[in-house]
């Protein structure tokens, strides 16, 4: 031992192996999906102006006050800073249309933290998303508000009219009309996907919202089966079964509208930030193939024949119902086992 | 292409520190702490009593199982005590204490000289038994009994594992560049023992001189060198075995059940030894390394010096260690003390500091699935923490296999919630095998 160090033999720790560990965290993985979202949800600021920065800002600081609240109350470590509460309530407020009345996402945020996740034990043991248990309970709640929008005449303005989204004039007056509303199908394509048109708040960029969910895959929290195989299930049932979507009037199979089906409504922020929500969701890549299928499939069957005109947050959480059936089901294959 | 296997994880290998200095011979320590169990199977017998005069060489426990292995006094000089001392594995174990009488000189008739090829099979796996050779990659297991398998088991290969894949680790390493022809010898040896003709050795891609060396070694010769994609387990028995030869080691079975034999580079170079030169196993290369010590080296250890011996002679600590670690950091035992004894399975002694260990708080699984995808025995390592942490343990086995788990810890070091699967899967293990026990 050299003689400016002092060995204290009483401090080593003694565990079991390994004894080096990545750098990875919880905290870590939860900010980084914060960061994904940024840029949609400061579109959508940007979009709908002060309603959706007030209705953001309060949906992220009730989600987090009740957790804190909840784990003072029991008594637990509080756990705040990891961003999984920031991550709901971030979640949650770009799932409700930006000009709802203040206690709507005082009461999605609730239910969304207090109900969904810390009934359950809190992180990691929740079955249900909570965001889209938030969600659904306001729906149940308001629908009328939940279904309404601010119309948008042109990017950054906002008036007082509001209108239905895409998929509500889709399901109340058909898709000719909702070509009208637009002009063209190109127009109308373009608008959706660069997010220049109504709905919630993570309904609008698609654009910004792919660019967030590739750089969940690249960084390797998201498998990029999950939004593949939920978007191209949608995509294909659509293009089958065409029912709302079918272009022009027709009726018969095959002739369904596939990129609307893809750009409307929350499929994509579904898709890339909900059915890929680790905790609620199958742990193996199989497992969450055949979870993105059927949230995709229950997405279209909502869509086309349920009496609501969007179905992904429905869907999904049909599909975290199962998640545990579908874990014992599919398992890794074991080492040896051929033999 | 190098071969690879499916899961493992790639952590930072910090093997920059020792990987290009030269084996140290270390001095010879005053006193010798030398455990009479140094093996897995059963502890050996003192044949000594304080006061006797020992030399080098010289059996100063005996085996009195098949599964065990004799222990040699590592010098010449005076036994000063038998008792119970630290081990770094068994936390305590009798101890035959030597006190060096400097002269350092050989039992009779050692060193000899012998030539082994006109040794037939039973007399080297009786040098190789008498020896006290264990396996020294950290398992210590006792070769000759590896080296025996049952006639319905046929071996056809005999796998070198020079991967060694434990970040930090390089004594293999060196050993491989500086006694490459020992190693050969002793593989040549080992081959011969199993009757078979084909021999492999797999070393890691991150060591190039190291497969360069063997490679033109081994030239014109039965052995093969396969070089491996750099990714821990990969020295780990049955992934090394699925990837040099593609084959699966049944669940809860060992190598010979796919016809092959694996030992590790330095069991080699002692194999060797104790063959032509009728030396047993009182010596071994380790590294001492980690973010603690002042200057990190790889040093020729005589059995029984202890920890912190090995410690001064790499110029101390630099800072306080969080970790003494025995072997590498994936699967080596924590320390309580530096007073512990070097034994045969030694291969590493690290002082990690705080910045090495990156610890953390235990949280909640959020069932990232980053464990299955790490684990190479496919398994479900987060649903087997949940199990160990509140039962039943019943399912683990049954449902979710725990047994064949290897304790790799690449669960637990890819986990972001730090939670401690390994301790968990244990925990698992040792209540199903107390209740397999109460049951008998």
């Amino acid at each position: 031992m050299s003689a400016e160090v002092k060995l204290d033999t009483g401090m080593f720790t003694v565990s079991a192996s390994p004894h080096i560990r990545c750098d990875e965290s919880i905290s870590k993985i939860m900010w980084t999906v914060n960061t994904a979202l940024a840029p949609a949800a400061l579109f959508s600021i940007y979009q709908f102006g002060i309603g959706a920065f007030s209705t953001l800002a309060l949906c992220i600081a009730v989600c987090v006050l009740t957790e804190y609240l909840i784990q003072k109350w029991q008594e637990k470590p509080i756990t705040i800073n990891d961003g999984s509460a920031f991550l709901t309530g971030l979640l949650l407020g770009m799932n409700i249309p930006p000009d709802v009345p203040w206690y709507m996402p005082i009461f999605g945020s609730v239910v969304a933290i207090g109900i969904a996740k810390h009934t359950m034990g809190g992180l990691g043991f929740n079955i249900f998303n909570p965001a889209l248990i938030g969600r659904a309970s306001l729906v149940a709640s308001w629908p009328v508000l939940m279904t309404t929008w601010p119309k948008m005449d042109m990017p950054g303005k906002v008036d007082a009219l509001t209108t239905a989204t895409p998929l509500g004039i889709l399901k109340m007056e058909g898709y000719a009309k909702l070509v009208e509303v637009f002009g063209d199908q190109a127009t109308m394509y373009k608008a959706m996907f660069l997010g220049t048109h109504g709905g919630s708040m993570g309904e609008t960029s698609a654009v910004l919202l792919i660019l967030g969910g590739f750089y969940l895959i690249y960084r390797g929290y998201v498998n990029w089966q999950i939004p593949v195989v939920m978007i191209s299930t949608v995509a294909v049932l659509t293009w089958i079964f065409g029912g709302l979507y079918n272009v022009s009037g027709s009726t018969g199979l095959l002739t369904g509208d596939p990129i609307l089906s893809i750009l409307s409504g929350g499929l994509i922020l579904g898709a890339f930030f909900m059915a890929t929500d680790m905790v609620t969701i199958p742990i193996t890549v199989k497992g969450q193939i055949i979870f993105a299928a059927g949230a995709g499939a229950l997405t279209v069957l909502i869509r086309l024949q349920g009496g609501y005109p969007e179905g992904v947050c429905y869907a999904i959480l049909l599909m975290n119902s199962v998640t545990p059936l579908i874990d014992r089901a599919i398992k890794p294959v074991r080492f040896g086992k051929t033999v | 292409m190098a071969k690879s296997f499916r899961g493992g994880v790639h952590p930072d290998d910090r093997k920059r520190y020792t990987a290009a200095k030269s084996i140290e011979v270390a001095p010879l320590p005053q006193k010798l702490i030398i455990p009479t169990r140094q093996h897995l199977g059963a502890p050996c017998a003192p044949i000594v009593k304080v006061g006797d005069l020992v030399k080098k060489g010289q059996v100063i426990a005996e085996a009195q199982a098949f599964v065990a292995s004799p222990i040699h006094a590592s010098t010449s000089g005076k036994v000063v005590e038998v008792a119970e001392y630290p081990h770094p594995v068994f936390g305590a174990c009798q101890a035959v204490v030597i006190e060096s009488d400097g002269k350092d000189e050989w039992a009779p008739g050692l060193p000899l000289s012998r030539d082994w090829q006109s040794l037939d099979v039973k007399e080297l796996k009786e040098i190789v038994r008498l020896a006290g050779l264990v396996g020294m990659g950290g398992a210590t297991f006792p070769t000759h009994v590896k080296m025996s398998p049952p006639p319905e088991k046929p071996i056809d290969s005999f796998i070198l594992n020079g991967a060694e894949c434990e970040p930090y680790l390089t004594a293999d390493h060196r050993v491989m560049l500086e006694q490459t022809e020992r190693i050969i010898t002793g593989m040549k040896i080992a081959m011969k023992i199993l009757g078979v003709s084909k021999g492999y050795v797999g070393i890691e891609k991150n060591k190039p001189d190291a497969i360069e060396i063997i490679r033109k070694a081994c030239t014109g010769s039965a052995i093969e060198v396969v070089p491996l994609k750099t990714k821990y387990p990969q020295g780990a028995e049955k992934t090394l075995i699925k990837v040099i030869l593609d084959r699966e080691v049944p669940s809860g079975g060992l190598p010979m059940d796919v016809g092959t034999v694996v030992q590790n580079v330095g069991t080699m170079v002692a194999m060797a030894d104790a063959v032509e030169k009728g030396i047993p196993l009182i010596e071994r290369v380790a590294t001492i390394t980690g973010g603690a010590i002042a200057e990190p080296k790889n040093i020729l250890l005589r059995v029984g010096a202890t920890f912190a011996q090995a410690i001064e002679l790499c110029g101390g600590f630099k800072e306080q260690p969080v970790k003494v670690i025995m072997g590498g950091p994936m699967m080596g035992m924590a320390q309580r003390t530096v007073e512990v004894p070097v034994i045969k399975g030694t291969s590493g002694i690290l002082a990690l500091s705080a910045a090495d260990v990156n610890m953390g708080d235990e949280q909640p699984c959020i069932r990232c699935g980053r464990c299955i995808e790490a684990c190479p025995m496919g398994l479900v390592p987060n649903m087997l923490s949940i199990l160990g942490e509140r039962g039943p343990f019943e399912v683990a086995v049954k449902e979710y296999n725990v047994l064949d788990c290897v304790e790799c810890g690449s669960c637990v070091y890819v986990c972001p919630a730090k939670r401690n699967i390994v301790q968990y899967i244990k925990l698992c293990k040792a209540q199903n095998a107390a209740q397999a026990a109460a049951k008998k």
